[in-house]
């Protein structure tokens, strides 16, 4: 059967000595983490590969022998490597040896068992062991008992056991051949250990800090969460003010990420580190447009032309309501009820101007104390402008909900009529409709009142459409902010940094480049990490938002506008 | 290393397939499709500056002019990066995996490998597209909830599009390592 070797890239210059991995019998195929240089001592290897064992719960033996020719061929040391083979036992025996100059290495295989050798094809992979040790395979594989390091069903993926052995065998690579001890060994780190003193600093201050801003945030969540607060007006308004969803949001956030516990898993670290750019990098657009907010009097200029655009929208109201009460579009309205609808929206707006009016003084102040809310992040402030729009519209709102009640009492006034005048009753019971006699003055007055709702229905579906489309637009623009909102809290911008930075890291399988071949050896094959795509990545770790897209569809959206909401 | 055979794709355009044998189990098989040809090229860029150049004699505006001269850069940048497959290869290693290469004009490689425990089989399949019948090399993928069961279908050499004597080429070799890989993983 074909043999696998796993070939670390690192220890291509090693020195001579013990090759020490992992043997998958299931897959035969050997995964080389380290080499042991001489002089050991037997016993004391075996020793230290207990104790790491332990440690990493991966069994972790002698796997063969690699022999390095810097020199001439060394014939005594041939006779020396075979003799480890009796000391180690380990079935198949790998014997790896490199001639100085040459591309193309030796390896054979020693197997005790079978009366004669049989000479297996061997395929030799070489991977990058610090690269493999980082990174995480997409999907990642649930085992199915939860058992650490089982990953030998034999359906399971091999690569998947490739990634976990080294990266579970860490403690392998915390020693070093430059370090005194009975064991030297060689892999990734005998490259050079890197280390960075900012990111050991960082390591250290963060738990005060941690620590500190816990206390801070469940005081202001305490507050936020006390009874004062709680009572019905105010709840009410809570509830209504996206200001107060997003920043209850973002508290939750920053209690996740300062929180003592260390991430268990690598999906949870992924989350909070998404989770602390996203915060810092809506503070910072924040802060920029703070600075840009409160330069060249910003605010004040903003504020004067407030009351300007809330007039000139009032204005436009009322030509419109003008025109609804002549001829709109050439259609004919019943005179009497158009001049009292029109004449009772025209007075709601008299009284919205007037009100704003009074507020003139006093909005700048206002928009001055509630720019300064920018530093919180860039949410917030967007969340704010939503909030402005809502209030400023309201007008808008009322004329929506009142076109939208009449119209709607008037459908169900209608339908019912329209059953008595088929001379039918809806059940209430039974939920249907059923067959009913009725008595002439009811059938009567009910024909008349049906004609009367009838003839008067074009005139209250115009104002209803009219003001419905005006709602729509208010709506639509508000929901272009919330995106956009949405769009910051959910991306996640660490993920997409690291892949564009450390694409190794975030791997969705491996690919396979042949090297040079020659006949008679073993294939050569480069193991290299294919990365994850970018929609994958933004799928896999999209933070989830707290807004609740609409569960209807649009066609029941659009029965539902139809019938006024009924 | 083989030379290069000509064959030609569904659409009647040149392809050459290359095939290298590495190892008894190792094989590979290069496909490299028709170039961009210079004729399409200055067609659509013609075509895009002469309604830019008609909607500058309409508003007068020079900024039209630059924004038809960026479109053509982005779109053909975007074409040779995205869209436009110039090789697409098949390495099969037996007893490790198939992997699939496409490499773009623009140098960008875009590979898939799929393991052997994964591999059902290599068939080829034939699919009625509009008024056509055509055939296409594909890799069944084992179910692992149902194991007479195939999960998945994975067609192979999408956008070069070769006619059945290249696929069967292909699918014979194809079938030597995974018969042979069979051979050997019973007698083991």
């Amino acid at each position: 059967m074909v043999l696998k070797v796993f070939f670390p890239s690192c220890c291509s210059s090693a020195d001579s000595g013990l090759l020490i991995g992992r043997w998958i019998p299931e897959q035969n195929s050997a995964i080389i983490l380290a080499v042991v240089h001489f002089p050991f001592i037997p016993f004391q290897v075996k020793q230290y590969l207990s104790e790491v064992q332990k440690v990493s719960q991966i069994e972790t033996v002698v796997l063969g022998t690699w022999c390095n020719n810097k020199q001439e061929k060394e014939e005594s040391l041939g006779k020396f490597l075979d003799d480890l083979s009796t000391i180690f036992s380990h079935e198949p025996w790998l014997q790896i040896s490199k001639e100085k100059g040459s591309k193309f290495w030796n390896c054979h295989t020693l197997s005790r068992q079978a009366g004669t050798p049989k000479e297996d094809q061997i395929i030799l992979i070489y991977y990058d062991q610090r690269k493999t040790m980082l990174s995480r395979l997409h999907p990642p594989e649930t085992s199915l008992d939860n058992q650490p390091g089982v990953i030998t069903a034999p359906d399971a993926s091999k690569l998947a056991a490739v990634f976990d052995t080294v990266a579970r065998n860490e403690v392998l690579f915390l020693t070093d051949r430059y370090d005194e001890g009975p064991i030297k060994l060689s892999h990734w780190q005998s490259e050079g250990v890197e280390a960075s003193i900012i990111v050991e600093l960082a390591k250290q201050a963060s738990v005060p800090v941690c620590m500190l801003l816990t206390c801070l945030l469940s005081l202001v969540s305490g507050l936020c969460r006390s009874r004062i607060l709680k009572f019905w007006p105010l709840s009410f308004i809570w509830s209504k003010l996206s200001t107060c969803e997003q920043v209850g949001y973002r508290l939750e956030h920053l209690r996740f990420v300062f929180s003592n516990q260390k991430a268990e898993n690598h999906t949870q670290f992924m989350r909070k580190a998404n989770i602390f750019v996203s915060l810092l990098l809506d503070m910072a657009l924040g802060i920029m447009l703070l600075s840009w907010l409160y330069r060249k009097n910003r605010i004040g200029q903003l504020a004067e032309a407030l009351i300007p655009v809330a007039d000139h929208v009032a204005r436009e109201l009322q030509d419109l309501l003008q025109w609804l009460m002549g001829v709109p579009a050439g259609l004919k309205m019943n005179r009497a009820l158009d001049q009292v609808l029109g004449r009772f929206f025209l007075y709601h707006i008299h009284l919205w101007i007037s009100y704003i009016h009074l507020l003139s003084p006093f909005i700048e102040m206002i928009l001055w104390y509630v720019g300064l809310s920018a530093c919180l992040g860039l949410t917030v402030v967007l969340s704010i402008l939503s909030d402005i729009i809502a209030l400023l519209t309201f007008h808008i709102y009322c004329f929506y909900v009142y076109g939208a009640r009449l119209y709607c009492l008037k459908i169900y006034g209608l339908s019912s009529l329209w059953r008595l005048f088929r001379g039918k009753k809806w059940n209430v019971l039974r939920q249907r409709v059923d067959s009913c006699s009725y008595d002439l003055d009811q059938l009567f007055i009910g024909t008349l009142l049906f004609t009367i709702l009838l003839f008067l229905l074009p005139t209250t579906a115009l104002y209803y459409l009219v003001f419905t489309l005006l709602r729509l637009l208010v709506v639509f623009v508000q929901g272009l902010i919330h995106l956009l909102v949405d769009l910051i809290d959910s991306l996640p911008f660490y993920s997409i940094g690291l892949r564009l930075c450390r694409s190794y890291r975030l791997a969705a399988g491996v690919k396979f480049r042949v090297l040079e071949q020659e006949v008679g050896r073993p294939l050569r094959l480069l193991m290299q990490i294919n990365p994850l795509s970018y929609s994958s990545v933004v799928q896999t770790y999209r933070l989830p938002t707290y807004s609740c897209y609409p569960k209807d569809s649009w066609g029941s959206l659009c029965k539902k506008l139809f019938f006024g909401g009924w | 290393m083989e030379e290069p055979r000509n064959f030609s794709d569904i659409d009647g355009g040149h392809l050459a397939l290359q095939r290298r044998c590495y190892s008894p189990s190792c094989r590979e098989f290069c496909l490299s499709c028709p170039r961009l040809s210079l004729r399409s090229l200055t067609a659509a860029t013609c075509s895009v500056w002469l309604a830019a150049y008609g909607l500058f004699a309409l508003c007068q505006n020079s900024m039209v002019l630059s924004a038809a001269i960026f479109i053509t850069l982005l779109g053909l940048l975007g074409y040779l990066h995205f869209v436009k497959i110039d090789q697409e290869t098949l390495l099969i290693i037996g007893s490790l995996g198939i992997q699939m290469t496409s490499s773009y004009a623009s140098g960008k490689e875009s590979t898939t490998f799929i393991e052997m425990g994964k591999v059902k089989d290599v068939v080829i399949n034939e699919a009625i597209y509009m008024q056509k019948v055509i055939y296409y090399l594909c890799i069944l993928l084992k179910d692992p909830v149902e194991p007479q069961g195939v999960s998945q279908v994975v067609p192979v050499f999408q956008s070069a599009k070769p006619r059945l004597d290249c696929l069967i080429e292909v699918y014979r070799s194809c079938q030597e390592i995974l018969a042979h890989q069979e051979v050997t993983s019973a007698s083991s």
